[in-house]
């Protein structure tokens, strides 16, 4: 196995021989398709083309791929998309990556990223729309090569087939013939009932490679000559070098070059040991930093005052003054959230080789766009000259969104003049996050002498994400993420007050895994159990009784505790939870089953059911994978995880000390939960049957 | 200059007897399945075999596995019943701690070809998956375990 594999190679070996290809255009309007031609000379101008879909002579069905795979299935239920609209055989799929360029920009977004739940939902009517035309293509040379009318030309598993005269010629055979002819603008697309793949459980794509060891990921990047950077980076926010040992760290064998960059200080050497070597050499003494107060306490305690200023107003409805002090019956809770760590299992990294005139970089990120942007503005070429290769992501959960990693690359290759790999250690990667923000809300409810909710203030704390990432989505002084799943519940409470009170602090903070969702899907589901046991109600029932008017939501959290049998006894010392949130599309409801260990004062999670109406479903398993891993992840942030800070910087480091409740048990720590138990948890996927149009969860 | 025996292979690395082996099968070598994950021990992801045993190669010594014999993810066929498993129960999401947690199932049943609940939790507890795999990878190991049993 050769390890020197790169985007490149890949490239070449697909592009071996002539054949179909789909060019295609995303237009603000829409999507159409422009022209289809042969398959360009040159494979190493082919990052520079607009490719979605390649037929080639082996027979052999192409998917370009402009959404990154970090573990949520997307290099898999994408060609599936696809693939269905083009009657490909799936044994004969493959996938690339597609090179940072306008035309595969997102077409919602208009950026190339993944994120946001946004794959499926953004690329499925394009992907058909991509694979419609080249079917009927096919068929067409099919139809023109036996001189009879394609509508008796079936295409069907990469083959099309004149039943009349019992005649076959498969894709790889007519590639070449189809791709002279005309393209259809507007070919229909297939009915929902004939689809053969968009539904089904099909194996990942991904799996082989990621099993034997030979999947690529942005660490696993060799390029011939290149040096690794390690960086010196300031322990404290703000922090600037007093004085360091540039000699000593010189002198280290194997020390390249030592340089000075926005982030800290870089040492370039032949090996990654040698690079270390040289860091420690460094011995930099660094300034206190602009914040040295800022201690777990502080910020806690920061966060809780700022309760007390005024906000902005980012819901308002009715009169919740007077509702508030009219209620027969006022309840009130303040919660307060961590800051939280990606802790991505491969930390980050970037490759990057800057020439006089093209750069090419090698990075698992999740922003195409980003990485390219970054790579103009360090050195100054053009987006043609620059190329993105993307591998595939160790994890992302928005933190390889981020391209400070990437800068880093780009500076150092710059300055060396040679290819430079960026590896940063797990204390780098814990350090220097874009953490998940810290939050601290208040909310006040109301409830009348029937026991109905009338009045929910909810009052939100936290630093603001998009004042950094996207500042001009910053409307009236709100921050999206801050009130997302509060400004927007589905439940309809007559009256409403949402305030959000943005707080500054040096720590940066950026996208983790359901973003603001994450606080506030916690908090409003934990008030709304308060609500339904001071009302005396049962939660379910308290719920449903605010969703009247949204059946769809309504059936999530009717299957959710059907499913877990809600009204089932309990024994004494358990209890079960129910928490509904929309948030990137889907409706979620489940169910919680929890013991209470009272003598130790902890809690287990013995078991979870959830019910999710994600719209259309590509692949059933690759959704129940997700759920189950957003369950995980999610008991981990709510049970165990936190950031801890101290003198102004962050002192967690490591697995030894940030505390992920999927991380090795600990005698002080008990288990939370069994994270192996084989039902645990128990995912029902909303589905709409092909043949009954009816829709069900299984 | 450091003699190494990886995968039936016989390997030399200019490197110093106290890097850890984790880099040396990486970053000299080019294997590239093993991984990185924290560099302390804690998260397994850079699980190998040394003279047959699951060994954390970010904190093993190259020099101590001279004249021992190293196993990566590479090494391992692609029949083996624990890689097999692996692929029919659909383990991997991100998949990059997945040549860790193989590493470590496959030391497992070779010590116990049928390991209990307890005995796959307890063997398994040291490999993070922030995926959360976890189900996945015991179902895997189960039916591993199996086949081992058949053969």
């Amino acid at each position: 196995m050769s390890p020197l594999i790169t985007r490149r190679d890949l490239l070449k070996k697909s592009l071996a021989g002539a054949g179909l290809v789909v060019v295609a255009a995303i237009m603000p309007g829409g999507y159409r398709i422009l022209k289809a031609e042969g398959m360009p000379k040159d494979p190493a101008d082919s990052c520079s083309l607009n490719l979605w879909i390649k037929v080639t002579p082996d027979n052999l069905i192409t998917i370009v791929l402009n959404k990154s795979e970090m573990g949520q299935g997307v290099y898999t239920s994408l060609p599936m998309i696809a693939a269905d609209e083009l009657e490909a055989d799936w044994r004969q799929v493959r996938f690339e990556s597609a090179p940072a360029a306008d035309r595969y920009k997102d077409p919602v977004w208009g950026a190339q990223s993944t994120g946001g739940s946004t794959s499926v939902r953004h690329m499925f009517e394009p992907l058909r729309k991509a694979g419609a035309p080249a079917r009927e293509m096919l068929r067409m040379a099919g139809a023109q090569t036996w001189g009879v009318p394609r509508e008796e030309c079936e295409a069907k598993q990469g083959t099309v087939r004149h039943a009349k005269s019992d005649r076959s010629l498969t894709y790889g055979q007519l590639c070449e013939k189809a791709a002279k002819l005309p393209v259809p603008q507007n070919p229909p697309l297939k009915k929902e009932s004939q689809f053969r793949f968009i539904g089904t459980s099909l194996p990942r794509l991904d799996v082989v490679e990621k099993v034997n060891g030979s999947a690529i990921f942005g660490i696993d990047i060799v390029v011939p000559g290149m040096l690794y950077a390690t960086i010196a980076r300031p322990p404290a926010y703000g922090a600037k070098p007093t004085a360091y040992d540039q000699e000593a760290a010189g002198k280290v064998p194997g020390v390249f070059k030592v340089i000075p960059i926005d982030r800290g200080i870089a040492v370039c050497a032949n090996t990654l040991e040698a690079a270390w070597k040289g860091k420690d050499a460094l011995q930099v003494n660094w300034e206190p930093g602009s914040q040295p107060d800022l201690e777990n306490e502080t910020l806690e305690k920061s966060l809780t005052q700022h309760l007390s200023k005024q906000g902005v107003i980012a819901k308002s409805q009715g009169n919740i003054g007077r509702a508030l002090s009219e209620a027969s019956r006022k309840i009130e809770a303040t919660y307060f959230l961590p800051y939280l760590a990606h802790t991505t299992m491969e930390p980050m990294d970037c490759t990057a080789h800057v020439q006089k005139d093209r750069c090419d970089v090698w990075v698992a990120t999740q922003s195409q766009t980003g990485v390219l942007m970054t790579a103009q503005k360090v050195t100054g070429l053009k987006p043609e000259q620059i190329h993105v290769h993307t591998t595939y992501l160790g994890g992302g959960f928005g933190r390889r969104g981020e391209t400070d990693a990437i800068g880093e690359a780009l500076q150092t290759s710059q300055a060396t003049g040679k290819p430079v790999k960026v590896i940063w250690t797990r204390e780098e990667d814990i350090q220097n996050d874009f953490y998940r923000p810290g939050n601290c809300c208040r909310i006040e409810g109301a409830i009348d002498e029937k026991g109905e909710l009338t009045a929910w203030s909810h009052k939100v704390v936290v630093p603001s994400i998009f004042a950094r990432v996207f500042p001009e989505r910053v409307k009236s002084g709100i921050d999206p993420a801050a009130v997302e799943g509060i400004a927007n519940m589905e439940y309809e409470i007559p009256n409403l007050r949402v305030e959000y009170v943005r707080m500054d602090t040096p720590i940066p903070v950026g996208f983790w895994r359901s973003v603001g969702s994450s606080h506030n899907a916690f908090t409003v589901e934990s008030f709304m159990d308060e609500l339904a046991h001071a009302a005396g109600k049962d939660p379910v029932e308290f719920r449903l009784n605010l969703l009247r008017n949204y059946p769809r939501v309504r059936r999530v959290i009717e299957v959710a505790s059907e499913k877990a049998g809600w009204a089932k006894s309990l024994k004494k010392g358990e209890g079960r939870g129910m928490a509904y949130h929309f948030s990137f599309g889907s409706h979620v409801a489940q169910v919680a089953e929890v013991s209470v260990q009272e003598k130790e004062g902890t809690i287990k999670v013995n078991r979870v059911v959830c019910a999710v109406d994600c719209g259309p479903v590509v692949n059933p398993a690759i959704i129940t994978a997700q759920m189950k891993s957003g369950i995980l992840m999610g008991l981990s942030a709510t049970l165990r995880e936190r950031v801890d800070f101290s003198k102004g910087g962050v002192v967690s480091s490591n697995f030894d000390n940030y505390d992920l409740n999927l991380a090795p048990k600990r005698a002080h720590r008990p288990p939370v939960a069994n994270r192996f138990f084989e039902n645990f948890p128990a995912i029902y996927t909303k589905f709409t049957s092909s043949q009954t149009g009816k829709e069900l969860f299984s | 200059m450091v003699s190494l025996e990886i995968n039936g292979k016989k390997y030399e690395a200019e490197v110093s007897p106290d890097v850890p082996l984790l880099w040396v099968i990486r970053e000299h070598l080019k294997l590239t399945g093993t991984k990185f994950g924290c560099g302390i021990g804690m998260c397994g992801a850079c699980t190998v075999h040394v003279d047959g045993q699951a060994q954390r190669s970010c904190i093993f010594p190259v020099g101590d596995a001279r004249g021992k014999k190293i196993t990566t993810i590479e090494g391992i066929p692609a029949d083996h019943p624990v890689k097999r498993a692996w692929i029919e129960e659909q383990v991997p999401q991100c998949g990059y701690c997945q040549p860790g947690q193989i590493m470590q199932a496959v030391a497992l049943l070779r010590e116990d070809p049928n390991p209990s609940d307890d005995k796959i939790m307890d063997a398994m507890n040291g490999n993070i998956c922030r995926c959360g795999t976890y189900p996945y990878i015991k179902r895997a190991i189960k039916k591993a375990a199996q086949e081992v049993k058949k053969s």
